[in-house]
């Protein structure tokens, strides 16, 4: 797979460390009553998307940055590369 | 039909004309007593088990593709039972010893083959942990050996010893481990199935629930709707996508893990050898070709194939271990999908729907626990109590906290 980093252009997915949903930015709120139910989901509980999926890859091997990726689990096919820090802004 | 040596001889001297079919293809009936979904390798060892071993009649087993055509074909075909955790160990050695006895048990010639298996280390410390996990083994009564560098070199001497950064120090041993020809569990469960009135029904894919009440009462497919009083999810990679049709997220994702076969060889590897400081694992067929595999490509993935970084890393693991792979050719290679759950450990479970069972979570090692996977699941379905062995693979254990991280690596399961 090839990753069309947005500041670095096309990178080798091999050099990237992969952590997952990207759901883990929802981090669960510590004040809340049902704390213990969220953070069991946050921790342990994963839609496991058939289909499009953002996803968080780490460029380890590279600028460091985390990047937010939109592919698809079922074809590979990657449609949309963000920093993760634009992402988060954007979807706060 | 049963096969035997006579068998064989009748029909070798009357031109083969007398074989049936292993198994029958069946068409739903409009109900079942259980339906299990999925015709891997565990859905049909549960039907096998359930229908023999716990007397259920009108059993079926809903499979999507064809039989043989999930990880039960795709795996590299090793068996052992080499864990350290209590919660493991039991299960896994309960499932070699059916291994142990599977063919005459379902009267099909599934190439069992206790060649060994040894996992390599490479300094003190991975030395140590492997004793550790060795007396382990022997405390449940599993055979397990150290064997130090020499002997080592004497069962595997083509094994490049002078590797500068993960020099081969040793190795654990387990004789018993080795493979088993998996299209044959496949087929051979089926027929041992299909013998006891299991409805075997290709070509049917479940799309979805019908859960009254709380209740799950049948299934959706694209041949009609099938009613049952019991349902039992075996579905591997595709775990979360199924029971997500009824609701429930699970502690799974899916991963793709690919596998190696070269060309045919003269026989050179006297058994399982396993290099886990290199990504890599190696068996010969007995057709002759290298069958190997290293990790998982490491992102969720439903594709059934893989990408190249990892056929490189694997291919550079075995040059590293044996320099004389190099010169065979690879002739395929094919990927899988693995239901990796949160802590590397399987789930064999009721689920908060009651008459809806769920089993999975196999990650990249359940092909040797097919019998006891469907053992257990089979003790579940019929009796509704979780079987000795598989007493802790719940669907709660990772909120109460007791998750059975064999690799102690965490909620992160590319890593398991
Ligand atoms: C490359 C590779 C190497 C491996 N190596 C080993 C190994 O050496 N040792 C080991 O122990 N394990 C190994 N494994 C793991 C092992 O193969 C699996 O854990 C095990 O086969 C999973 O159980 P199963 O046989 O029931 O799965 P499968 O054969 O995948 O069965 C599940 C079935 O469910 C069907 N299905 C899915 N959705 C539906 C639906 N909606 N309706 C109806 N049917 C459906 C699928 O078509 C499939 O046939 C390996 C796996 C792979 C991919």
């Amino acid at each position: 797979m090839i990753i069309n980093h947005p500041l670095l252009g096309p990178r080798d997915s091999s050099e990237f460390t992969y952590r997952g949903d990207a759901i883990l930015f929802n981090r669960p709120d510590p004040n809340s009553e049902s704390l213990l139910e969220d953070y069991y989901e946050y921790q342990y509980i994963r839609d496991n998307t058939h289909g499009f999926m953002k996803e968080l890859w780490f460029h380890e091997q590279g600028d460091r940055s985390w990047l937010v990726l939109t592919r698809n689990t079922v074809t590979h096919e990657i449609i949309r590369v963000e920093l993760a820090s634009e992402y988060k802004r954007e979807n706060k | 039909m049963t096969y035997s040596a006579l068998k064989i001889i009748k029909e070798a001297l009357t031109g083969h004309r007398g074989w049936k079919p292993v198994w029958q293809k069946s068409e739903p009936k409009k109900s079942y007593d259980i339906i299990i979904i999925g015709g891997g390798g565990h859905g049909l060892a549960t039907a096998y088990y359930l229908a023999k071993k716990y007397k259920q009649t009108k059993i079926a087993v809903l499979e999507k593709g064809w039989i043989g055509g999930g990880n039960v074909g795709r795996n590299t075909t090793i068996i052992r039972s080499n864990y350290m955790l209590n919660n493991n160990q039991a299960f896994y050695e309960f499932s070699l010893k059916l291994w142990e006895r599977i063919e005459k048990d379902i009267n099909y010639n599934a190439m069992v083959s206790q060649r060994g298996i040894i996992n390599l280390f490479h300094s003190d410390v991975q030395r140590d942990s492997y004793i550790r996990r060795g007396n382990t083994m022997r405390i449940h009564g599993t055979d397990a050996i150290l064997l130090n560098q020499d002997e080592v070199k004497k069962k595997y001497p083509f094994l490049n010893y002078e590797n500068a950064r993960f020099p081969i120090k040793g190795g654990l041993w387990q004789p018993r481990g080795g493979t088993v020809r998996h299209d044959a569990v496949a087929w051979g469960y089926a027929h041992a199935a299909d013998k006891y009135g299991v409805d075997i029904i290709e070509n049917c894919e479940v799309v979805g629930f019908e859960i009254v009440n709380g209740k799950c009462i049948g299934v959706k497919t694209n041949k009609g709707n099938i009613k049952a009083n019991k349902i039992g999810v075996a579905v591997a990679g595709n775990s979360s996508k199924v029971m997500n049709m009824a609701g429930m997220r699970l502690p799974i994702e899916s991963h793709v893990l690919q596998a190696f076969v070269s060309e045919g060889l003269k026989p050179i590897l006297p058994g399982v050898i396993t290099y886990g400081a290199g990504h890599f694992y190696v068996s010969q067929s007995d057709k002759g070709g290298l069958v190997f595999g290293g990790d998982i490509d490491g992102y969720n993935s439903y594709a059934q194939r893989g990408n190249l970084p990892v056929v490189e890393d694997v291919c550079e693991g075995g040059v590293s271990l044996m320099p004389m792979i190099g010169k065979a050719r690879l002739l395929r290679m094919w990927g899988g999908i693995m239901d990796m759950s949160m802590d590397g450990s399987p789930i064999i479970d009721k689920t908060h729907i009651s008459g809806l069972y769920f089993n999975g979570g196999w990650c990249y090692g359940g092909f040797k626990a097919t019998p006891a996977s469907g053992y257990s699941f089979a003790h579940l379905l019929a009796t509704d109590t979780h079987h000795e062995v598989a007493k802790n693979y719940t669907l709660d254990r990772f909120k109460s906290g007791l998750t059975i991280d064999e690799k102690g690596q965490g909620a992160q399961p590319n890593l398991h």
